[in-house]
């Protein structure tokens, strides 16, 4: 091995990576593992898929949805948790990156620390725009279709990608703070209970009253019936006894509250270390 | 000059653990520090918080004349850390890997490029640049880690076991690797439990145990401390080893070390050689069973054991606290 390195003085302010330039790169690590990994992409896709044929198929004759068919009501339902299921992921990949000693090399180098954090969610964020795409296709597909203005679906895509982004934060504190990738994945199960105690695959009113207080309230309800009634127009309002607007205030102002709580906790975990 | 590295009572808490007990350390700059002390001693802690890994609770660090807590931009634009485990990208190639880190420290895509081609071509990597990290061997990763320590241009360079794991042939390439590094002007410190390693690339070593530098010198100055020299016995009978022990104790104030396995019995004393050969004529009785007699100065395990009362190689159980095996001791 032939090592010719001059030791150098330390990089001038100026020519240090900043913001932009730093979160663009770890974002593209973020994404490209991803890609070099398609197990997963593979994995997830069919297992969504056969989610969503089994209840639109086997349950869904047994599931009564009011003023619409039950593919409109499930595949909004489908696609929006599917925004928590991809975030189960990226709980892991943070415990991965922290316990592989990744985070600790990244945090050493002269990069506006927060970059960690922001390149992560930029390449969480990309990914979950390339797996809404596919789940809405996958929900075109078995027979979903749009009963509302095409501005109103494309605002119920980009209200997923907030919910994204909120729950993002979540699960990127929530793998910062388990510590081992398989703890992550322990505590990300409670993605279950929220989606399915929700109105995503049935209607809340066929629930038990103690458990519909809850299910009406919760974030992933909100979600759901936001997207219901923006890409279903009036069967939606009718079957949900609510306009669009009254479902989309409430899940942003839930987002909001979640990026409030999640993010400092992320923030403050990856700054002690 | 400034020193490259300065620890005063450096204190470090975690929980009920003191990882870091009032530790103090000079490195100087130009030369290579080895920070030797067994499992749990502090290593990773001292070099995590020279990295503004984690802040520290009491004491004062600095780096390059640089306070850790005061001035953490400044101290990570003069390191390079490779830690104790590789932290490289499995899922992407060689050059990429460093080409990323290249491109955090603030370089241009043009200047990431060449500096990660140089860098693949000083660790051996050229040819396997393109490959995935994931199908890289441990001792790859291992070059590659090191590696994008260095594609900053680092004026610190901090390894922490930088061997831990590589085969012997690995190990020795790496050896070179560093001393070739420090001979271009690059300060090193790096940590090991392998004292061969510190003998072999430092110029100063700090041995710390329970958080705490408990002796500090050139290779040469902490053997002589322990004692000027080691008489070793080689005996053809082990029936011959307790008689040999016993004379051998008179040369000294300690207990001489039995090695039954290799039939060695040593004994480190304070006297220089000189003297010595007055003394060994008490080993007459013993001679015809001797296979062969040596005067030679102390290894480092030995100067730990004099220095600690306990055994380097074998810190309790500690290897396995971990779950992980240390590499053979060459
Ligand atoms: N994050 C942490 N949380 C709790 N305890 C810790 C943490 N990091 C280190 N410790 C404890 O501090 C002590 C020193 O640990 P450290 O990792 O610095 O030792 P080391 O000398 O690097 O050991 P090794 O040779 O095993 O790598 C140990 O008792 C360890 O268990
Ligand atoms: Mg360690």
């Amino acid at each position: 091995m032939a090592i010719a390195a001059p030791a150098l003085p330390a990089a001038p302010a100026a020519h240090r990576a900043n913001l932009t330039s730093s979160t663009f790169v770890i974002a593209k690590r973020g994404a490209l593992k991803f890609l070099r990994t398609p197990q997963l992409i593979v994995v997830g896709t069919l297992q969504g898929a056969m989610f969503l044929l089994i209840f639109r198929y086997v349950f869904g004759g047994a599931i009564s949805s009011g003023a619409l068919s039950y593919v409109n009501f499930l595949v909004p339902g489908f696609v929006t948790s599917s925004v928590l299921f991809g975030g189960m992921g990226s709980a892991s990949a943070v415990a991965e990156d922290l316990q592989a000693g990744f985070i600790d090399r990244l945090r050493s180098l002269p990069i506006p620390r927060s970059s960690v954090l922001t390149g992560r969610v930029v390449a969480d964020m990309a990914m979950l725009v390339w797996s809404l795409i596919i789940t809405s296709a996958i929900g075109f597909a078995v027979g979903f279709r749009l009963h509302g203005s095409v501005p109103a679906a494309l605002g119920a895509f980009a209200l997923c990608v907030a919910f994204g982004f909120a729950f993002d934060w979540l699960f990127i504190a929530l793998g910062m703070i388990s510590g081992t990738p398989q703890a992550a994945q322990g505590i990300g199960f409670m993605v279950f209970p929220f989606t399915f105690i929700s109105s995503a695959y049935v209607p809340v009113s066929s629930m038990p009253g103690w458990l519909q207080s809850f299910a009406a309230n919760q974030p992933v309800t909100m979600m759901v019936n936001s997207v219901r009634a923006l890409t279903q127009g009036q069967a939606a309002v009718a079957t949900l006894g609510h306009p669009a607007g009254y479902f989309v205030v409430r899940s942003l102002l839930w987002a909001a509250a979640m990026v409030v709580a999640f993010a400092p906790l992320a923030v403050a975990r990856y700054r002690r270390g | 000059m400034t020193p490259s590295i300065e620890a005063l009572g450096l204190t470090k808490r975690f929980g009920k653990t003191l990882a870091l007990d009032g530790l103090d350390l000079v490195a100087e700059a130009g030369q290579v520090l080895a920070v030797l002390g067994p499992n749990g001693a502090g290593k990773t802690t001292f070099i995590r918080a020279v990295a503004t890994l984690v802040q520290p609770d009491g004491g004062e660090l600095r780096v390059a004349g640089h306070d850790v807590r005061r001035e953490p931009g400044v101290v990570r634009s003069l390191i390079g850390l490779a830690g104790q485990y590789a932290a490289v990208e499995p899922t992407m190639t060689g050059r990429e890997n460093l080409e990323m880190i290249a491109r955090l420290f603030g370089q241009s895509r043009r200047d990431a490029k060449a500096n990660a081609v140089r860098v693949l071509a000083q660790f051996g990597l050229s040819e396997a640049a393109d490959r995935l990290v994931r199908t890289y061997s441990g001792g790859m990763r291992r070059k590659l880690d090191l590696g994008a320590s260095l594609v900053g241009e680092p004026r610190i360079l901090l390894l922490d076991e930088p061997t831990t794991g590589l085969d012997p042939r690995a190990r020795i390439e790496l050896w070179d690797a560093i001393r070739e590094l420090v001979d271009h002007g690059t300060d090193v410190v790096l940590t090991t439990q392998y004292l061969d390693e510190a003998d072999h690339l430092a110029s100063q070593i700090v041995i710390i145990d329970h958080g705490r530098a408990i002796a500090a010198g050139t290779p040469t100055e902490l053997k002589q401390r322990a004692g000027h020299s080691v008489v070793e016995v080689h005996v053809r009978e082990p029936e011959d080893i307790p008689r040999v022990a016993s004379a051998l104790a008179e040369l000294g104030d300690g207990e001489p070390q039995i090695d039954e396995a290799t039939r060695r019995v040593s004994m480190t004393v304070p006297a220089g050689t000189a003297q010595l050969i007055g003394d060994l004529p008490s080993l007459a009785a013993v001679g015809p069973a001797l296979e062969d007699i040596a005067v030679r100065h102390p290894k480092l395990d030995e100067v730990f054991l004099a220095l600690t009362g306990q055994s380097l190689e074998q810190p309790a159980g500690a290897a396995k606290r971990r779950g992980r095996e240390p590499a053979p001791v060459a």
